[in-house]
């Protein structure tokens, strides 16, 4: 079969794709298949158009292809594609929609306030800080709306921080959440198909609970698959993590990210397309589900051309 | 179809999660020091081809003349191909250290050749140095900000990095002294200062001659070395030449850094260390465990190239360009950063030091700036702990005039943006004009315009932090 694996891009993380790509291509080489790479650029459709490959496997990451970008072009070109189609990535793509859809659905997720900097700038939002903050407490989490891994994302431990995060978070994106803070242990459910994957626990090192960047760090994080849950606690994780996966209308895979408080989880976020790097969750959980790395690509793939099976 | 099939390459077998938690056990205790983030991630998109970077650190090597390098290899190839295809010593070429002794001379300092080694460029040589003196645990004090590139280095050795606050005229000796007190009181005794005191990189500054020669007599008094970064020296773009640290102690508490990579070219890798005979010694014995020997066919091409003897011409020719894109800079940013902003400027090196207001991170701003297509390296690269988020290095040498007007406009746009939506945020009215009445404006309305904006460093914090 011949596949055309999408990767980099212009995005801010567009070195995460490009390793996730080159690891896909690499699967998808071992299982025989012949492979198109495309850095995409301005030259993306007529690539497609030459190359004319039986599907597409999305290997990017963030605005352009998370975001229903690419997605869009590969419907109208009526190229098969591996992940979720263009709505379902752009509602994943914007935390502010996905909060509205997940909600919208029943599910739990973090009280928030979502703005655009307009708001700010010309109608004078400024003045109902006071009152959003009182609504949310503190600490609050200031996120942009669009934008993957941890960047721009901050603490406001105070009503004397949140302008400052909000000037980061407004870095990345027009838009940003304000977010009440939920304590809890944080993790993530890769849905395949429209099956959850084994639970993976992220334990942030002793001391850096509040740095986002620590995340993305090895060896500050660490990842624990299968999680050590109660089989209560997994049952509602997992039951939360696929209907959320549904309600943003997810397809052939997504990863959701959820905090699991005492009263139980609260989704975070959903991830259309995530990371496919060795030390990414989605792989990781494959893996804990007894899946190499070409069985999940492999799965992808057949999810993609044959998504009435799944 | 080529006649000939490319080679067949083997493609790595997958590391599992197992196989990654089998070679983290492997791993040393330093390479946990050695990070990875998310913001290194963004600076690999500041690579893209039509970002504006003023981000790098390059010389601008489109200035050397393609037939004059073309010339001198051919001669390398007619007449020594087989010598310069050849390992060669460990500390390099007779010849190579002629030519070393020649550019030092240049800047007033007198050096036997014995006491030099030459290094595949001077980031070898900061390597060769910690290799030498650094156990893990030592104290290893340098400017804050310094190097970014030093600071993989001292952290690989797993050094105790303190920084000493800079301002307009480099290093604060007296906070260096208080420190070294501090130190001496807690029975921890660093082992070097590391300083880059002309045209630092990234602040652009240059150690004033009184604090140099304070620094030295320190040195002396403590007994510990002073390691001596000097890569710019020679392009000096305006005012009188200070005496390097190594001349005005004579090498017998400094180490001595320079590099043919800014006068030069950085792709030969040529750099050297001047060391006392016994700290050379031990420096020898690094290198010839590092690499036996730095490059025979680039010592060969440098050789080659100053036997010609217009090696100067060449340096007055770069200080000339550089000089008028320094001011282009200058005037950019005059033209384009806020009020609020301040900046270094620089008699001569590579570097504009540029300080936003305390709410602004330069980190978070690169990936505004990136969306603009334009880059700079945030200041947090230059300090070891959370100080610097509100500044930026910005390069010159290696962008034309016209990028660098572009390239300002569009990072004044970007930060003009987050003030603006700052001062929404705060009901700060006009901060920008009430920062200037409190701030710079009394000065600026003395004629002062330009000094208004020099030196915008942080008094605060204290020394290491």
């Amino acid at each position: 079969m011949k596949v055309a694996v999408l990767k980099g891009g212009r995005s801010l993380e567009r070195n995460v794709s490009l390793r996730s790509g080159a690891r896909v291509e690499d699967a998808l080489e071992r299982l025989g298949h012949e492979i198109v790479a495309l850095d995409v650029g301005a030259d993306l459709v007529k690539r497609l158009v030459a190359d004319a490959p039986d599907v597409a496997f999305v290997a990017m990451h963030g605005v352009g292809g998370e975001d229903g970008t690419v997605q869009e072009l590969l419907e109208i070109l009526g190229i098969p594609f591996t992940g979720p189609g263009a709505a379902a990535c752009a509602r994943c793509m914007d935390k502010s929609l996905a909060k509205h859809a997940i909600s919208e659905a029943g599910l739990p997720t973090p009280d928030w306030f979502a703005f655009n900097s307009t708001a700010f700038r010309e109608l004078g939002a400024a003045d109902a800080l006071g009152r959003l903050e009182q609504s949310l407490g503190f600490p609050l989490v200031v996120k942009p709306s669009r934008g993957g891994s941890s960047l721009g994302v901050r603490f406001a431990a105070a009503p004397g921080e949140v302008p400052q995060a909000l000037v980061s978070a407004f870095s990345y994106d027009e838009r940003v959440l304000l977010e009440r803070f939920v304590d809890g242990r944080e993790v993530a459910v890769s849905v395949l198909g429209e099956t959850a994957l084994p639970i993976v626990e992220a334990i942030p090192a002793e001391g850096d609970r509040y740095d986002f960047e620590a995340r993305y760090e090895i060896g500050r994080t660490r990842f624990v698959c299968p999680a050590a849950l109660a089989e209560a606690e997994r049952a509602a994780i997992e039951e939360v993590a696929v209907a959320t996966y549904r309600a943003l209308g997810c397809s052939g895979f997504a990863r959701i990210d959820l905090i699991l408080e005492p009263g139980g989880p609260q989704v975070l976020e959903a991830n259309a397309i995530p990371g496919l790097t060795d030390t990414s969750l989605l792989p990781q959980a494959a893996e804990a589900a007894g899946m190499s790395f070409e069985d999940l690509v492999e799965r992808i793939l057949d999810l993609a051309l044959r998504p009435a099976t799944a | 179809m080529s006649e000939v099939p490319p080679p067949p390459h083997r493609r790595r077998a997958h590391t599992s999660t197992r196989d990654l938690e089998r070679y983290a056990g492997l791993f040393a205790a330093r390479t946990g020091v050695m990070r990875s983030s998310a913001m290194r991630d963004l600076m690999a998109v500041t690579a893209r081809p039509e970002v504006i970077s003023l981000a790098g650190g390059l010389p601008d090597t489109s200035t050397f003349p393609p037939q004059s390098f073309a010339a001198q290899m051919t001669r390398i190839a007619q007449e020594s191909a087989a010598e310069a295809l050849q390992y060669g010593p460990t500390e390099g070429f007779e010849e190579t250290k002629d030519c070393i002794v020649e550019v030092m001379g240049a800047e007033g300092m007198l050096v036997d050749p014995h006491d030099v080694i030459v290094t595949t460029g001077g980031q070898q040589a900061i390597d060769l140095v910690c290799k030498t003196l650094v156990d893990p645990g030592d104290v290893v004090i340098c400017e804050a900000p310094t190097y970014p590139g030093a600071v993989p280095v001292f952290c690989s050795y797993q050094a105790d990095v303190v920084q000493v606050e800079c301002d307009g005229d480099g290093m604060r000796v007296d906070e260096l002294e208080q420190l070294l007190e501090r130190l001496r009181r807690e029975g921890r005794r660093p082992k070097f200062i590391y300083s880059v005191p002309s045209f630092q990189n990234p602040a652009g500054v240059t150690m004033s001659l009184e604090r140099r020669q304070r620094l030295v007599e320190l040195a002396r008094l403590h007994e510990l070395l002073v390691v001596e970064d000097n890569p710019y020296g020679l392009l000096r773009y305006e005012g009188e030449p200070l005496p390097p640290l190594y001349q005005l102690d004579g090498g017998d508490f400094v180490v001595y850094i320079g590099t043919f990579s800014k006068i030069l070219s950085p792709g030969i890798r040529l750099g050297w260390a001047v060391a006392p005979p016994p700290v050379m010694e031990k420096i020898v014995l690094g290198k010839q465990a590092a690499d036996l020997c730095t490059s025979t066919l680039t010592q060969y091409f440098v050789r080659e190239y100053f036997a010609e003897g217009r090696w100067r011409q060449y340096v007055a020719d770069l200080v000339e360009i550089y000089r008028g894109r320094r001011d282009t800079m200058i005037a950019a940013l005059h033209e384009h950063f806020p009020a609020a902003a301040s900046w270094t400027e620089p008699q001569g090196g590579l570097f504009i030091w540029a300080t936003l207001p305390e709410y602004i991170d330069s980190g978070d701003l690169l990936a505004k700036a990136l969306r603009a297509d334009v880059a700079f390296v945030p200041g947090q690269a230059a300090y070891i702990d959370e100080r610097g988020r509100n500044s930026m290095r910005l390069n010159f040498s290696g962008v034309t005039d016209a990028e660098i007007r572009e390239g300002i406009r569009r990072i004044g746009v970007v930060v003009a943006e987050q003030v603006e939506l700052f001062e929404a945020l705060t009901g700060a009215d006009g901060a920008g004009r009430g920062r200037e009445v409190e701030g710079g404006g009394p000065a600026a309305a003395a004629g002062g315009g330009a000094e208004q904006n020099v030196v915008p460093f942080r008094k605060t914090g204290g020394a290491g932090g």
